[in-house]
């Protein structure tokens, strides 16, 4: 028993074994290596590739938000907002996960004001995804969302409001899905009135609250609010007396065009028909254009004056050279032209007065066209007015080297010509501006007066200024667009219309005027498409327009009188407040 | 030795519970701050709708019939215009 107590371990018969030495290295060695790579691994996940697990880990209670930005206001001159966004909710439903009780859809279908059954269906559609109902206000959002209904999830989107409607619909335009402008000013500034997201990403608890923001924050971008130089009181001015003016003389459209003549802003632009751009649907074409600007019409003799003008500045007629115009028809090679009445001997400035067509075709007939073309060239006749507008045009006129005798003849009294109604009341300008013709601007200037660019001489223009004077008075072609208390200068037009290539017994009566004409502060040009209501003449169908719309306008804006009260002739304007 | 290490220990706990009451403090903060900035958006949204809703109900044709029609209003004659000073007659 001692023998086998007195036993010892290295005397057991496995622990007598002799291995080689290697194997022992061999085990050290590959435990060694084992840990290497633990240690290179280890290395490598929280040295070199950390980044990567650090955003996995972030990525688990970390989320990105968007801070919505809202598109820039609209606001005319005076702050009156045009066009304004505001939010609203869009409830949407995935159908598979929609499991309501029948009180349930009864109350969502009441505050969506949907009918219940149509609801229903929408419901039961076989999408992943519908839009309930879009644009609801946030108010209703809320009470939806605290029924907490399964399925049921909501938006915020925006939507664009226009509180003065249909009155400066064509000259605000509208904005279509995503805050997108597809028309006039919406259209012209979209980069300055788009509003654009900014972006943050935040730590959120177990709550959802957020705890902290974690790398930079992206600002949003408030789109830029844009102040018009509209003036909403002279707009609805013109706008309501447009209106006026077209149901009464049966006519198809028309377009006025105000503008300060110290500023070239334009104060009113509107056209008829229009439409409104809170509720587009039905929209038609005719509706849609803005005809002031986009469209071109031959001016007829509201072009006259220009060439009478030039006539002065050249030094070939002068006031009172006497024309000979009867028998009120001119033949120029196998065309003639004709007087609406036939006069006879008249002077430089009785032919604007009583409009005649032969005689400033006879004053045309002197110019070389190369001069006269020069001459509605500089005046901005046949390029666009780069007012910034979609769609602006340019009008029509042809060099000068293809001008055929005829032409020249008939382009002096506003035929063979085309321009838009922003051109024309640009073109005058000049006679309200001692002979500069200067930009316009559809946005509000700091009201200092613009440079612009000299075209006729301030004499010459005082010259054409009395002449359109005279047009205004009895005897004159307009005496309707006499104002009490101010003296007014302006010029009538009447055109045919171009119909497939002829002249058809459609007329565009016009009325382009300036007043105070002592020293002009507003420029008014009004012109009615297709008058059918027995009168289509420019002095009895836009003159009287013309004058409630430049009564009312100079009232506003307090501009001093510069003549007596009572008017020659007598017709007292029927005025607007 | 053994106590400059006791003093050093408390000194680490009483930092690490300042560590963890002063971010406390900063989320909470945080938190109000976000509740305001939440509030200042719904107020300029407010501000929106109300000057949407100014300028629905200050529309010229509206303005222009309830002169007429509830006030009795109408623009002057011509001849009881009278001008004052700058430049009028």
């Amino acid at each position: 028993m001692a023998r086998a107590r007195s036993h010892r371990y290295t005397e057991s018969p496995v622990l007598q074994l002799a291995f080689p030495a290697w194997r022992s290295r061999l085990a050290a060695l590959a435990l060694l290596g084992g840990f290497a790579v633990l240690a290179g691994r280890s290395f490598y996940l929280q040295v070199i590739n950390n980044d990567f697990l650090q955003e996995k880990g972030e990525s688990r209670y970390r989320r990105e938000l968007e801070i919505s930005a809202s598109r820039g206001r609209i606001t005319d001159r005076n702050g009156d907002v045009l066009a304004v966004s505001t939010p609203m909710r869009s409830v949407w439903a995935i159908p598979a996960d929609v499991k309501l009780v029948p009180e349930q859809s009864q109350a969502l279908a009441k505050l969506l004001e949907m009918d219940p059954r149509e609801l229903n269906r929408k419901l039961a559609e076989d999408k992943n995804f519908v839009y309930v109902k879009r644009q609801i206000p946030p108010e209703t959002g809320e009470r939806i969302a605290a029924m907490k209904l399964p399925g049921i999830h909501q938006n915020k989107e925006y939507r664009r409001y226009y509180p003065s409607g249909d009155m400066t619909a064509h000259i605000v335009g509208f904005t279509g899905v995503d805050d997108k402008g597809l028309e006039g000013v919406e259209l012209a500034f979209q980069d300055q009135l788009l509003g654009r997201p900014g972006q943050r990403s935040v730590i959120k608890d177990r709550r959802g609250q957020i705890v902290e923001d974690v790398g930079s924050v992206k600002p949003p971008q408030d789109g830029k609010d844009i102040t018009l130089a509209l003036d909403s009181k002279i707009q609805y001015l013109a706008f309501s007396q447009l209106k006026q003016a077209v149901d009464d003389n049966d006519a198809k459209a028309g377009g006025v065009v105000v503008v300060d003549a110290r500023t070239g802003e334009v104060l009113a632009l509107a056209n008829w028909p229009t439409y409104n751009p809170n509720n587009r649907a039905g929209l038609s074409g005719a509706q849609l254009r803005n005809r002031a600007v986009t469209d071109t019409y031959e001016p007829g003799s509201t072009m006259k004056p220009f060439p009478a003008a030039l006539a002065l500045e050249k030094g070939k007629f002068r006031f009172d050279s006497v024309i000979n115009t009867a028998p009120g028809k001119l033949t120029i090679g196998t065309a003639t032209i004709s007087d609406s009445h036939a006069h006879g001997l008249l002077t430089l400035a009785q032919v604007i007065q009583k409009s005649s067509n032969v005689g400033i075709a006879k004053v045309a007939g002197t110019f070389p066209p190369e001069e006269m073309w020069t001459m509605f060239d500089a005046l901005g006749f046949g390029q666009a007015p780069k007012l910034g507008f979609p769609g602006e045009v340019g009008g029509r006129l042809r060099p000068w080297k293809t001008w055929r005798p005829i032409e020249q003849a008939t382009m002096s009294y506003g035929h063979g010509i085309s321009v838009s109604l922003l051109q024309m009341v640009r073109a005058y300008t000049v006679f309200a501006r001692d002979g500069e013709l200067i930009p316009l601007s559809l946005l509000k200037s700091d009201g200092s007066t613009v440079r612009g660019e000299r075209v006729f001489s301030p004499q010459t223009v005082r010259e054409v200024k009395s002449m359109l004077e005279m047009a205004v008075q009895p005897g004159g072609t307009a005496p309707k667009a006499q104002i009490p208390g101010y003296r007014v200068a302006g010029k009538t037009g009447t055109a045919h219309k171009l119909e497939g290539g002829v002249y058809a017994r459609k007329y565009v009566a016009s009325f382009v005027g300036l007043a105070p004409a002592s020293d002009p502060r507003l420029i008014v040009a009004v012109m009615i498409d297709e008058p059918s209501n027995g009168k289509h003449f420019g002095g009895d169908v836009a003159g009287p327009t013309f004058a409630n719309i430049m009564s009312g306008a100079l009232r506003t804006l307090g501009v001093p009188q510069d003549a007596p009260l009572q008017v020659a002739g007598g017709i007292p304007g029927k005025e607007k407040l | 030795m053994l106590r400059l290490n006791l003093l050093l220990l408390v000194a680490a706990i009483i930092c690490a519970l300042g560590v963890v009451t002063s971010q406390h403090k900063a989320r909470k903060l945080f938190q109000d701050l976000e509740g305001e900035q939440e509030r200042a958006r719904s107020l300029d949204v407010e501000w929106g709708q109300l000057q949407l809703e100014l300028s629905t109900w200050a529309t010229h044709p509206r303005i222009e019939k309830i002169a007429r029609e509830k006030l009795r209003m109408h623009a002057p004659e011509p001849a009881k215009v009278i001008h004052a000073g700058g430049g009028g007659r």
